[in-house]
């Protein structure tokens, strides 16, 4: 329409300049994504964070130096001792094969990066393509100025932050980038209908797979789609070329990754997509009959059909009941059935509900992560009904499955989290089009044609471009971008197309609203930035091995965790066993390089069970446990002195838990006084004379005289004892690591006899009756 | 990721000592610390003995301020031999936890005792797990199993033959006659596994004062009573305790002996064989083992893998040899067992062997994956404990171990190419038919 009234040329020109323009931004939007990840390296180092990222930091090593096929066959005999564990078949090569391959290529340039640095800076490097994919994502589903809103929204929303900063070496950071570009390609195929992005889509989906355990995601959500767009009548040979080639192709790929093999048949987390599979095939069938058939013909063939079909179904669904009954674990596991039912874990896995990312989040941690977007969700689902598109359909399916998973499990989180800046984008983008629209048609009614606001101008440019190829609700704002691309768009001034103004005259909004309404969404967004910033610099940066606190005397470094790693690796044998709870399992293989009982890939609950029992006998019992299992060492992690809340007396209770779901004796009321968790001179015997209460406070009252834990905010119960079994070796500066060695057996037995009694002289009657009463 | 081999003899890891070295475990130098020298004179026997099989003996006074057991932290001696019942302080800088130390480091210890042991010779005895009974005025009594002399008296020298029945312990040859004793009993808690009795108590013997009156049943009679019994600690340092000094004194080693109730008198005591063969125990001169060249390949390879696969044929061997108080000779024995172990054995194997202290073996790795290790835990009764264990990870198949093309799987190959073929073919016709 636009067209008409523009010339050619100049048409071509605003395209040409508009992809610039898009281009520009893209940039923008990526060195954004980049760089507000960096807070970490800036505010503390360039280390890998937190725990699981450094056993992926260690495979990467053993990766760059032993090369693929050793990798593949790694068994690692310095974990879980003394069982080993495969890591090859064990664990999800996506991220170790892209920092591996960024290393190689990084070197093969001459750039001598070490294997730290590539993996401290792979996630902010893999969110920047995400935000790309996210750009072409909602582009494909919403036009450009969506996509480019959604794409700088994904940028920055702190969730996304929380698991991709600088040095968060986590397979997150690359699987949500492979996520969001498998989505992209299939809504590219779908729109398209072309075999050659399903076969992208199907590669990129095994990328997914390679890289995350989340992957069921998509083959749970895209079926689902394709589904819904059958129950609505949307069938298309689109969706046909979009769906059928990732399910073959894409689960003869999956079943290649070591860790999922057969599971990509065998498991139930995977049959709804066959049962979809089988689906559009028989729709498929049903639009070709009724293609060469007549109207009438077609009736009784239906008739025939769903007669016959009824039967099929029946038998299928025995079949599959069948397959899932029969199928290891019920087909489902753990922590996917945690999904579908919250409260499965918690109350039959103690283990999956031990960590804390397994837990349901709390409202506030929706506005911590999302911030406004949280808001602007519901907008976006209504701007994806006008109008209804496969795409948009997609994109509704997608937030409201995500939003449903996030409320079971933190973590899920950051499946929301993409889903929610598309649809803000869109929200934002439709909402800005819509003002500046209004203001821009009653705009000429009050003064000059040729003065316009900045704003009016930009959603000018977009418009008549976006029209010419697809439709109207396509175009963009692009009020989300910097200044700097503001001030570009000014210079364009263009007079509005009056045939498209009156069309549109019919859905305008008064114009102080509009002015209003803008700048309110402007300031809205503005929140959601200052927002931003402030959880990537302040609470998601921080490495958690190395940890600050600001206090009336300046800033704390507690820098405990590294001290005992190198004292470990420094004093111990290169062949000694470190036995803690498993939250530090995979750090002390990492940096202390130590052989260690459990770690945290928890694939071994009853290899986790033994060490809780341990530590929640007493002493001689847990010296007997852990003398059996080799080790040397043991490792626990005190707060109190400092005040550091997550150290082991308060997960406590979880090994307790896990210990006595495998070993009936370790009973968690005998470590409660009634129903309460207390470390005071209220605690319960069991819990005094335990080996992790003993670890901990074993010589605490000598700090402060009192021994005053300031983590339970109390005096602890027992304070002075001695440990028969276990010496302490080391402990670190804040006392937040503490170290003992296990005695060797004693070299002699003592006898009985009392060695007060043996130096009391002389003899005496009452002595004998004294000794008569031995049982001996 | 080198494999370490870890070689403990349970007893020679805390090598303070230079002198008491694996290659000739017997010891060389004995301090003898003494009430008074008369003693050096009237056990004489026991010491020229000691001094005849090329010990260095070193006398002194248990109070002498200048004796110390160690110089610069070494020991100056491999062995102690304490004949002072009475001493309530030693001189110079040892007491009863220098004592100790001295065995922890894995030397060995005489301690004899007699009816007015002092408290520091009961706690030396109690620590290595020994219970002397507490009345310190008691003796061993025995109406039945006395020895007949000249002068009857209260049946506090006692005729015993209950022996431990160990040939290492007390040699090969049997004890010909009695043994004298008079002195104190003691008690052993019988969980202890490291003590040993080795000259019991008659069933009629008990422990109580000769000279009062019994008030109440006596706290120990009847053979759980131990009169002579033997420690061999962790650490395999070996401590004799004897609770009775007279048991090493030439007049007892002369002695005849007739026990009570028996019709052969025999012209000379069992005390000089029994001691003399005990002491060479307790010096290491019988019965201590040793291990080495532990080896373990794969069948038809020479050289140690650090890794190996399941069901993986392997060998293993080790070298075991006796120390004779001279040379190391083969121990030769059908009972050394190997446990290839991951928390519990997977494979217990006996060791065949050439008689040359060879010992051998070959097993297939069970199908089980991890970190095992080689195990030896050889413990017999009167030796030094064996105790050898070498890790060793096992893992599972590379992906390019297992078969290519099996048998089964031929009909689902025919079947994928078939397909493979029908689909072309079909494509074939529904394009190009028309």
């Amino acid at each position: 329409m636009a067209a008409s009234d523009a010339p050619n040329g100049d048409v071509l020109i605003r395209n040409a300049f508009g992809s610039v323009l898009a281009f520009l931004i893209l940039l923008l939007i990526g060195v954004l994504a980049f760089s507000i990840r960096l807070f970490s390296v800036i505010k503390y180092e360039s280390v890998i964070h937190e725990f699981d990222p450094y056993f992926n930091y260690r495979v990467t090593q053993f990766l760059t130096k032993n090369g693929i096929y050793d990798f593949w066959n790694w068994f690692d005999d310095r974990t879980w001792y003394p069982l080993g564990r495969v890591i090859g078949g064990t664990v999800y090569p996506g991220l170790t094969l892209t920092a591996g391959t960024l290393y190689w290529f990084l070197h093969s340039l001459n750039i001598p990066l070490s294997v730290e640095t590539v993996c401290v800076f792979t996630a902010p490097i893999f969110s920047a393509f995400a935000s790309w994919a996210t750009f072409l994502l909602t582009k494909e589903v919403k036009g450009v100025g969506a996509g480019l809103t959604a794409a700088a929204l994904l940028a920055m929303v702190p969730s996304y932050i929380s698991r991709s900063v600088a040095g968060s070496y986590d397979n997150e950071a690359v699987a949500i980038f492979a996520l969001i570009f498998t989505f992209y390609l299939y809504i590219k195929t779908l729109n398209t209908g072309s075999l050659f992005y399903a076969t992208l889509n199907s590669l990129s989906y095994f990328y997914m797979v390679c890289s995350w355990g989340g992957y069921t995601f998509i083959i749970n959500l895209i079926p689902m789609h394709v589904l819904l767009c059958i129950v609505t009548g949307r069938y298309s040979s689109r969706l046909y070329i979009a769906y059928a080639p990732l399910v073959v192709l894409g689960t003869l790929l999956a079943a290649l990754v070591p860790v999922v093999g057969f599971n990509a048949v065998m498991t139930s987390e995977h049959f709804a997509s066959f049962l979809v599979f089988i689906i559009i095939h028989v729709v498929a069938l049903v639009y070709y009959i009724k293609g060469i058939l007549s109207p009438k013909m077609f009736k009784v063939a239906l008739a025939l059909v769903v007669s016959i079909g009824l039967a099929v179904c029946c038998a299928m669904v025995a079949v599959i009941i069948a397959l899932v009954a029969s199928s290891p674990t019920k087909g489902w596991s753990g922590r996917s059935l945690s999904l579908l039912d919250p409260t499965y874990a918690s109350k039959y896995i103690p283990i999956i509900a031990s960590v804390s990312e397994h837990q349901p989040p709390t409202w506030p941690s929706y506005f911590m992560d999302i911030n406004v977007l949280a808001f602007l969700i519901p907008a976006g689902i209504i701007a994806c009904f006008s109008p209804l598109s496969d795409a948009s359909l997609f994109a509704v399916l997608y937030i409201v499955l995500s939003v449903y998973f996030s409320g079971v499990m933190v973590r899920l989180m950051l499946v929301l989290a993409p889903a929610a800046c598309i649809l803000s984008g869109i929200a934002l983008s439709q909402a800005f089009d819509v003002f500046t629209r209004s203001i821009k048609f009653q705009l000429p009614s009050l003064s000059d044609h040729s003065h316009i606001d900045a704003r009016d101008a930009s959603s000018e440019n977009i418009v008549p471009d976006d029209t010419i190829k697809t439709d109207k609700s396509e175009d963009t704002p692009k009020e989300r971008m910097t200044k700097r691309s503001k001030k570009k768009e000014k210079e364009p001034v263009e007079k509005p197309p009056t045939k498209f103004q009156i069309k549109k005259r019919l859905s305008v909004l008064p114009f102080e609203a509009s002015i209003i309404a803008v700048i309110l969404l402007v300031l809205l967004v503005a929140f959601y930035v200052v927002h931003c910033v402030w959880a990537a610099a302040e609470a998601y940066s921080a490495p958690s091995i190395v940890l600050t606190s600001h206090s009336n005397d300046g800033l704390h470094v507690f820098d405990d965790f590294r001290e005992a790693y190198a004292w470990l690796s420094h004093n111990t044998d290169v062949d000694d066993k470190v036995a803690s709870w498993w939250d530090y399992g995979y750090q002390t293989t990492a940096m202390a390089n130590r052989t260690v009982i459990v770690d945290n890939n928890t694939w071994n609950n009853t290899h986790i069970a033994t060490v809780g029992t341990a530590m929640s006998s007493p002493e001689k019992a847990a010296w007997e446990i852990f003398h059996s299992l080799d080790v040397k060492y043991v490792l626990v992690v005190f707060g109190g002195l400092v005040g550091y809340p997550s150290d082991d007396i308060n997960k406590f209770l979880w090994m307790v838990r896990i210990g006595g779901g495998v070993f009936p004796h370790i009973k968690e009321p005998d470590y409660l006084r009634d129903g309460q968790y207390r470390i005071d001179s209220m605690a319960t015997p069991t819990m005094l004379n335990c080996l992790m209460y003993k670890l901990s406070y074993y010589r605490f009252v000598e700090t402060d005289g009192k021994a005053f834990d300031r983590v339970r905010r109390t005096e602890i119960g027992k304070k002075y004892f001695k440990l028969t079994h276990f010496e302490e070796v080391f402990t670190t500066h804040h006392w937040m690591v503490r170290i003992y060695k296990l005695k060797p057996p004693k070299n002699r037995i003592r006898g009985k006899n009392k060695k007060s009694k043996s130096k009391t002289s002389s003899t005496t009657t009452s002595k004998r009756k004294g000794t008569r009463r031995n049982p001996f | 990721m080198s494999k370490k081999l870890i070689v403990l003899f349970l007893g020679l890891v805390p090598l303070l000592c230079t002198c008491f070295s694996p290659d000739t475990p017997s010891d060389r130098r004995v301090l003898v610390l003494l009430d008074d020298f008369a003693i050096k004179s009237s056990h004489s026997i026991f010491f020229n003995n000691l001094k005849s099989r090329g010990f260095d003996l070193d006398f002194k006074l248990a109070d002498d301020p200048t004796i110390s057991l160690q110089r610069y932290g070494q020991y100056l001696y491999d062995a102690l031999i304490l004949f002072s019942p009475t001493i309530e302080r030693f001189g110079g800088s040892i007491d009863a936890a220098a004592i100790l130390d001295f065995v922890d480091s894995g030397h060995d210890l005489i301690v004899a005792a007699n009816s007015n042991a002092s408290d520091l010779i009961r706690e030396i005895a109690t620590e290595c797990g020994v219970d002397f009974d507490e009345d310190s005025s008691a003796l061993v009594i025995d109406h039945s199993g006395y020895a007949v002399s000249a002068t009857e008296g209260d049946h506090t020298l006692i005729a015993s033959d209950d022996f431990i029945k160990s040939d290492v312990i007390l040699g090969s040859e049997k004890i010909k006659a009695p043994v004298l004793f008079q002195g104190i009993g003691h008690s052993l808690n019988p969980s202890n596994s490291l003590v040993l009795k080795v000259l019991s108590a008659s069933p009629s013997a008990y422990s109580a004062n000769p000279k009062s009156k019994l008030t109440s049943p006596p706290s120990l009679t009847g053979t759980s009573m131990s009169l002579v019994s033997v420690v061999q600690a962790r650490n395999n340092a070996r401590i004799l305790i004897s609770g009775s000094l007279s048991m090493f004194s030439n007049r007892f080693f002369r002695s005849d002996v007739q026990k009570a109730g028996s019709p052969t008198k025999h012209d000379k005591s069992g005390n000089e064989q029994f001691v003399t063969e005990l002491s060479k125990w307790v010096f290491h001169e019988r019965g201590h083992l040793k291990a080495v060249n532990v080896k373990h390949h794969k069948v038809g390879e020479v050289d140690e893998p650090a890794i190996y696969r399941i069901n993986d044929d392997l060998e293993y061997s080790v070298e075991i040899y006796e120390w004779s108080g001279k040379t190391w000779e083969p121990y030769v024995a059908n009972d050394v067992q190997v446990q290839f172990y991951m928390m519990s054995p997977y494979v217990l194997k006996t060791l065949s062997t050439d008689n040359k202290g060879y010992y051998f073996t070959a097993f297939k790795v069970p199908d089980v994956y991890g970190v095992f290790q080689f195990k030896v835990e050889y413990e017999r009764l009167g030796y030094t404990s064996l105790s050898l264990s070498k890790q060793i990870p096992v893992r599972p198949f590379r992906h390019n171990e297992y078969e290519r093309f099996i048998p089964a799987a031929y009909p689902y190959y025919g079947a994928a190419f078939s397909m493979m073929a029908g689909f072309f073919i079909f494509t074939a016709v529904h394009l190009y038919h028309k």
